[in-house]
């Protein structure tokens, strides 16, 4: 339970991080290290170089710009869990960080460092699919922008070249007013989900469903939104029996089956705890006629 | 390949020389460069919780970070808790509400308390038992550590 032998480095600049990626072969990048570092102990990953970014200047920070939240991707956990801003422009996020690890693992967890690792059940990793972010990555030739429906290549695999850096997303904010819900199921508080249901409802003047976003994690590789649910909401007044009868449809997605559960067992909590997203979203709609809550 | 590399590190107020691997874990410098064995190596993969110490200020997991990473901070571990022969609050509560049992769970939630308390002095009982979840005790059954850290936090805000 020791980390494998390795060169350590310790670069202070981004340019000097792409530098080294850029010339290093089997180089690892430690972000805040909650992933990688069990990883490392337990010798699933045996990089010959491991690139630290935490006293990399400049990647931590959270800024509001052209109705989206603009997050360094060395942003602490910590810091997204006690932000007046993502409270105020992403609740979804809010409520989500809380169901993160642990305060401990929180106080080092970064954001980049979430996304990259891309678990499948991750809490981040669906929050950024619900959102429709959109990720920076910087390599030796620049920065680009990748939509977060693109950024999932395979299991654990994000769509970076070997030589990018993840250094920022991009999470656009819903309108004041509209509906948000995060359920998971998992074994212990603190546990990775073994399914989540991330919901966002937007109303208009009528009351009725403007816009919808509906994702479900935990079921296979990567987050999966449920667009066919999102579209048939639209212009429908919330309720429980259409949310009931939208989220069947949930019970046929793909699921993987392990050691925490069956593939059975996630179709049935993806349609529950998808419903209940649903129904909590809707209840938190700004003047909307709130459903009964079914549980 | 990994050659090793000189640091201080900064327990509890003094400094200490020290030549690691880069590989090496904050919490192994700690107990076997430094000497302070108060700290535990419980899972070594940030599950247990038992080798929480306070880094500027915030709580964590030293087995989930190297040792390089912690030069230039302020590591506070259980031998910093207590003021010469006087316990600290927290230490005297675990005792009163028998609060350990085999006691190698308790450095880590002692580090995780005193954080989380000298932060949100008035923290609210729901906030602290998702806290204190992040631990694992396999004597206790959990209940008389909540006692005794609600006895703590009771008595450090009558201060």
């Amino acid at each position: 339970m020791k980390p494998p032998p390795f060169h350590y480095h310790d670069p202070r600049t981004l340019a000097d991080a792409v530098e080294l990626l850029s010339r290093l072969d089997n180089a690892k990048l430690l972000a805040g290290g909650q992933s990688l570092m069990p990883m490392l102990n337990m010798r699933f990953v045996l990089p010959d170089h491991v690139v630290d970014l935490n006293r990399v200047d400049g990647l931590s920070y959270i800024r509001e710009s052209d109705g989206a939240l603009a997050i360094g991707a060395m942003t602490r956990q910590r810091e997204l869990e006690f932000s007046d801003l993502v409270r105020a422009r992403l609740p979804l996020l809010h409520e989500a960080i809380l169901q993160v690890g642990h305060r401990q693992t929180r106080n080092r967890g970064t954001i980049g460092g979430s996304l990259a690792h891309l678990d499948p059940a991750a809490e981040l990793v669906s929050i950024a699919a619900a959102y429709d972010a959109v990720v920076t990555v910087t390599g030796p030739h620049g920065a680009r922008d990748i939509a977060f429906a693109e950024f999932p290549a395979a299991y654990m695999t994000p769509a970076i070249e070997p030589h990018e850096i993840l250094t920022a997303v991009r999470i656009p904010s819903w309108p004041q007013g509209h509906g948000h819900a995060f359920i998971e199921f998992s074994r212990r508080h603190g546990d990775f989900a073994i399914v989540s249901a991330a919901a966002l409802l937007q109303a208009d003047s009528a009351g009725r469903v403007a816009r919808a976003s509906l994702t479900l994690g935990g079921l296979g590789a990567a987050p999966v939104r449920m667009r066919e649910v999102e579209h048939a909401l639209i212009g429908e007044p919330p309720g429980d029996e259409l949310f009931r009868n939208l989220c069947e449809s949930c019970r046929s997605l793909e699921a993987v089956d392990d050691i925490h559960a069956s593939a059975g067992y996630r179709q049935h909590l993806a349609a529950v705890l998808a419903r209940r997203a649903l129904v909590k979203a809707a209840e938190r709609l700004a003047g909307g006629a709130a459903p009964r809550s079914v549980h | 390949m990994s050659k090793k590399v000189d640091i201080v590190l900064n327990i509890n107020g003094r400094d200490y020389a020290v030549r690691v691997e880069p590989r090496r874990t904050l919490v192994d410098a700690i107990r076997d460069e430094c000497g302070q064995t108060g700290t535990h190596i419980g899972c070594e993969h940030g599950v247990c919780g038992a080798c929480t110490v306070i880094l500027d200020d915030r709580a964590v997991r030293s087995c989930l970070m190297f040792a390089v990473q912690a030069a230039g901070k302020r590591i506070r571990t259980v031998e910093g808790l207590a003021d010469g022969e006087t316990l600290h609050p927290l230490q005297r509560a675990f005792i009163e509400h028998h609060g350990l049992q085999c006691g190698f769970c308790t450095p880590g939630f002692l580090m995780l308390a005193t954080n989380v308390l000298e932060q949100r002095p008035d923290i609210d009982d729901e906030e602290l038992l998702d806290v204190l979840a992040s631990n694992l005790c396999r004597c206790t059954g959990y209940q008389n550590i909540i006692k005794a850290v609600r006895a703590a936090a009771a008595e450090m805000r009558g201060k």
